[in-house]
């Protein structure tokens, strides 16, 4: 029988936890919780609103005649519905959450609460700039922060996202080539690593996409980049440190090698947290890198969202950034809107307004709350944190990239693994029954069964321990032929494995009503 | 440093495991050239207090909507939001949980989903939609990208009321990719243009309503015209609110609707994060953009929620993807979720009714100060006045009253040649005492 750290067991003796089935559908205060649909609340609203002071007699046939079939609940049943389906969820606040290459760190409370100042919360996007100059003040001590930190002469705050970023760092590439005359360049060069979106974005906006070798130690294979690089190729996209947790040795000979064909470097800079501080992209011969303000400025991921993804830019980028922007001037700070006077050669807008305020302000929290000491120390400790995982389980483990250190995740591959029945996803799913989010898995593509593990500098080395504790125990079990534990899991979460393919296949995106249900009457505003 | 829980002995412990000297082995394979041994030229840690202290100070700086009378709308309205939403948002298994990529313990955040799809897809009046995109005008985009690929035309008709911020969004993207963006002349009441512009290239008509300018129409008989040549019909509404009183998107025959959302739960934000809205007909969706939850069952036969059809998507088709997004819009899209399940259909057409009876108000207070002409003849809570001179210049002027008097129009589209047109909004949050202050002090400053 295994103990817990208090010394009791874990489960009970024969498990009986298995074979046990509550009469609900309940599993103890975890309950099985109805979609709003499925709560017989046509009808039903949660909210006190005036009685409308005039008919809207007047749009005549515009108004809608057909019922939406909009459920309602009270404000205690929607409370509590809510709060239910939160108790499914795994989250950083509750436990290790190192899925490779997203940065899951603590998200401080202090950023939720500045965000929420009316003073930033309520802003009118389009009203007037004189009644804004606090807003756009934060945006410009941001762009500072962003632009000290890169050693980059510019940034465009407005991308929503990372990969909304790359597309920002792709339209300034292709609108610099247009504007030299050089807009017949065709080519994107990626890396096998790189994260889809990299070849997603290319293609998106017109571009062909071409590999990059790696060689064996995890690196852009320098000779066929070479190759490669031809004056048909726009752009290389890279990130670095890379998706194996490698930083590139020969970054500075990548970037000199894509200039002297005339093509910019385009920095995939979602695995800034581990170089922050530390390292100026800048000084690396970037011409472009987008910076997820979601990973390594702990904006929260919110369950998939919002991010915010701004761009830093090279001199010879800058004049091709994305309306709007802010300019300091004599009597405060205005904004730059249109394509024309000082934004002839923009490209153009990417978003309705100006990005993702929200985050900037949490973003900008965060900074000064490290400061340029603090930010370092946060580099520091995630590569160390991420080394530390990497040491303690490499005698369980196979990393894939064993010699010399890694950056801020850990790579192992599923070597290991070899004749014990047990793949990747079964080992990640049986993390689940011990208490943590799995990894990231079989990403990148060029390592067999990828398990990427990025702990982040906010994690204790109690909490480490408590982590390589349990991968290590169940490598062992792994290997001791167990495969059971791993094949059904999870057995301890909310639900069991889920039917992916059946839900690819007969596809269910929206309740409807079944066909013996009475469809909701209409409803009158009265 | 409050946000690191290491130690200095930590730290020498674990190096010793690691078999490191220091940290700065670590970091071996940064080129010596690029290792900064100094800090950067920014000031050092600061406590909760200080940092606070310092966003205080710049948000006092700001002119916040609910401060006093307020008119501005064009893509972004001010509504109430009941308190409950802000509570639940920021629990911690919804905001410090990331997209479910593993959806046995991402049930919460996958049925959410599930919801919030089934209720867009209710309001728009089409099949399906999907789980956010970035907001309204990245929606636009992507709609247009997507009609072109299931209709392999390279054309795209936008009608003179579309959000010119819109437009602007979805020619950046459009022109990328090679396509041929048809803006049509802007124009107060621009919709039957689009008609005569379709032509056996057009992929997509996208018309905008309530239009830029407020104005409310029946697509119907374009979205005939659009079938009829074999293009699709894309439906846009900047203010979600609508959709309780107007006639749904997929009712007047649009292929794909998109929305802005941010009317729902989520606040102004000056400008951002807002919540994208996307749904089209089912035949359409194994090319739509971005996250789709589904419906499935565990081992134990239970119903569950997983993300589906991810085989149009970045991280498994790269290249050949429907669309690059990754990271959505998640935690707006739960605020608009637990808004609208606040508000039901019975409150959802209540608030419309308000909004709507609060714009009458408005209009009429308006429409008696001399000089000025009100412009959009039927809408739901916007729209269009003529002033004597410049819109911009007397939003200004009627600043000195603490008045913030709405968007000029000139100011989303300077080339439009239409100045002196102001777009005013009203909601459940406008008083009858601004207003009346509103029309007043108007009325004295046309007339100084």
């Amino acid at each position: 029988m295994s103990m817990n750290s208090v010394g009791r067991p874990t489960r009970a003796e024969g498990d009986a936890v298995a074979g046990f089935a509550s009469l609900t559908g309940a599993r103890g205060l975890l309950q099985d919780e109805a979609l709003i649909f499925e709560r017989n609340g046509w009808g039903k609203t949660g909210v006190d609103l005036e009685t409308p002071s005039r008919s809207s007699s007047d749009l005549g046939d515009l108004v809608r005649s057909a019922p939406i079939g909009l459920p309602g609940l009270s404000e205690p049943e929607a409370m509590r519905h809510y709060v239910r389906l939160s108790q499914k969820n795994h989250a950083i606040d509750l436990a290790l959450y190192p899925l490779g290459s997203c940065t899951m760190k603590h998200n401080p409370r202090l950023n939720e609460k500045v965000a929420r100042l009316p003073g930033f919360a309520d802003l009118h996007p389009m009203a007037p700039v004189s009644t804004v100059q606090g807003a756009l003040a934060l945006m410009d001590r941001l762009a500072h922060w962003l632009k000290t930190l890169t050693g980059m002469p510019a940034v465009a705050l407005s991308p929503k996202a990372g990969a909304h970023g790359e597309l920002c760092g792709l339209l300034t590439i292709k609108a610099a080539h247009e504007a030299k005359g050089q807009g017949h360049r065709r080519l994107v060069l990626v890396p096998t690593s790189a994260h889809g979106t990299n070849p997603a974005t290319a293609a998106f906006v017109g571009y062909n996409v071409a590999e990059i070798a790696q060689t064996e130690d995890g690196r852009v294979d320098l000779a066929d980049l070479e190759a490669k690089l031809t004056d048909d190729v726009a752009a290389i996209m890279v990130t670095n440190p890379n998706t194996c947790g490698l930083f590139e040795r020969d970054i500075i000979e990548i970037a000199r090698l894509t200039h002297a064909v005339g093509a910019y470097f385009y920095c995939d800079g979602a695995n800034f947290n581990a170089i922050v501080g530390r390292v100026r992209p800048g000084d690396l011969g970037v011409d472009a890198m987008h910076i997820n303000l979601h990973k390594t400025f702990s904006t929260p991921h919110g369950g998939g969202g919002p991010g915010a993804g701004p761009v830093v830019l090279s001199e010879a980028l800058a004049p091709y950034a994305p309306t709007p922007w802010v300019v300091s001037g004599e009597d405060g700070f205005r904004l730059v809107e249109e394509t024309e006077a000082e934004a002839a050669d923009s490209f153009g807008r990417m978003v309705a307004f100006h990005g993702q305020m929200g985050m900037f302000t949490r973003a900008y929290a965060y900074m000064a709350s490290h400061g340029s000491d603090g930010l370092r120390q946060v580099a520091e400790d995630a590569v160390l944190n991420a080394n530390y995982i990497k040491a303690r389980l490499s005698g369980a483990m196979t990393a894939a990239f064993p010699d010399g250190p890694c950056m801020h995740e850990a790579l192992f591959d599923d070597r290991w693994l070899e004749g014990t029945g047990v793949t990747t996803l079964d080992f990640a799913k049986a993390m689940i029954d011990e208490g943590f989010h799995p990894m990231t898995m079989y990403f990148p593509l060029v390592v067999h069964g990828a398990m990427l593990i990025e702990p982040t500098e906010t994690e204790s080395r109690q909490e480490l321990d408590r982590f390589c504790d349990a991968l290590l125990a169940l490598a062992q079990a792994a290997k001791a032929g167990d495969a059971d534990r791993f094949k059904g899991a999870p057995y301890l979460a909310p639900l069991r494995r889920l039917d992916e393919t059946l839900a690819a296949r007969k596809p269910r995106l929206a309740w409807r009503p079944e066909p013996t249900t009475v469809a909701p009457a209409p409803i009158a505003a009265e | 440093m409050r946000y690191l829980p290491l130690t200095p002995t930590d730290r020498a412990e674990m190096l010793q495991v690691i078999g490191a000297a220091s940290v700065d082995d670590l970091f071996v394979d940064v080129p010596a050239a690029a290792r900064k041994a100094e800090l950067f030229d920014l000031p050092r840690h600061a406590g909760e207090m200080e940092v606070e202290r310092e966003l205080t100070a710049l948000a006092a700086l700001n002119r916040p909507a609910g401060a006093g009378p307020f008119f501005c709308g064009a893509g972004a309205y001010r509504h109430h939001v009941p308190a409950t939403v802000d509570h639940i948002i920021q629990r911690s298994e919804f905001l410090t949980s990331y997209t479910p990529y593993q959806p046995e313990i991402a049930q919460g955040t996958l049925q959410v989903l599930f919801e919030f799809q089934s209720q867009v897809a209710a309001l728009t009046g089409l099949e399906v939609a999907n789980a956010s995109l970035y907001d309204g005008s990245t929606a636009c985009a992507e709609a247009v990208m997507m009609a072109q690929r299931v209709t392999r035309r390279k054309g795209a008709v936008l009608s003179g009321g579309l959000h010119p911020h819109y437009a602007a969004v979805t020619q950046t993207i459009a022109h990328a990719e090679g396509m041929e963006i048809n803006r049509l002349a802007v124009a107060i009441d621009a919709e039957d243009a689009v008609i005569a512009a379709i032509g056996p290239d057009t992929a997509c008509v996208v018309v905008q309503t309530p239009n830029v300018f407020g104005v409310v129409s029946d697509v119907t008989r374009i979205a005939e015209a659009a079938h009829a040549a074999g293009a699709l019909m894309i439906v846009v509404t900047t203010e979600a609110v609508s959709y309780g009183l107007l006639k749904s998107p997929g009712e007047m025959g649009a292929d794909i609707a998109v929305a802005e959302g941010q009317s729902i739960g989520v606040g102004l934000n000056f400008g951002g994060p807002y919540v994208g809205l996307f749904a089209c007909r089912e035949k359409l969706v194994r090319q739509a953009p971005g996250r789709l939850c589904g419906e499935t069952v565990d081992a134990e036969g239970r119903r569950g929620f997983v993300l589906t059809l991810s085989t149009r998507e970045q991280h498994i088709r790269r290249e050949k993807a429907t669309s690059n997004i990754c990271t959505n819009s998640g935690l707006c899209a739960l605020a608009f979720t637990i808004h609208m399940t606040l508000l039901g259909e019975t409150g959802l057409r209540q608030l419309a009714e308000v909004n709507h009876a609060r714009a009458l108000d408005l209009r009429d207070a308006l429409a008696a100060v001399p000089g000025v002409e009100i412009l959009t003849p039927r809408f739901f809570n916007e729209f269009a006045i003529r002033l004597p001179g410049s819109a911009a210049a007397m939003v200004e002027a009627l600043l000195e009253d603490d008045i913030l008097a709405g968007v000029p129009f000139g100011r989303l589209d300077p080339q439009a040649g239409m100045d002196d047109v102001l777009l005013v909004a009203a909601t459940e949050t406008t008083t009858q005492d601004h207003i009346t202050a509103f029309a007043q002090a108007l009325s004295r400053r046309i007339g100084q």
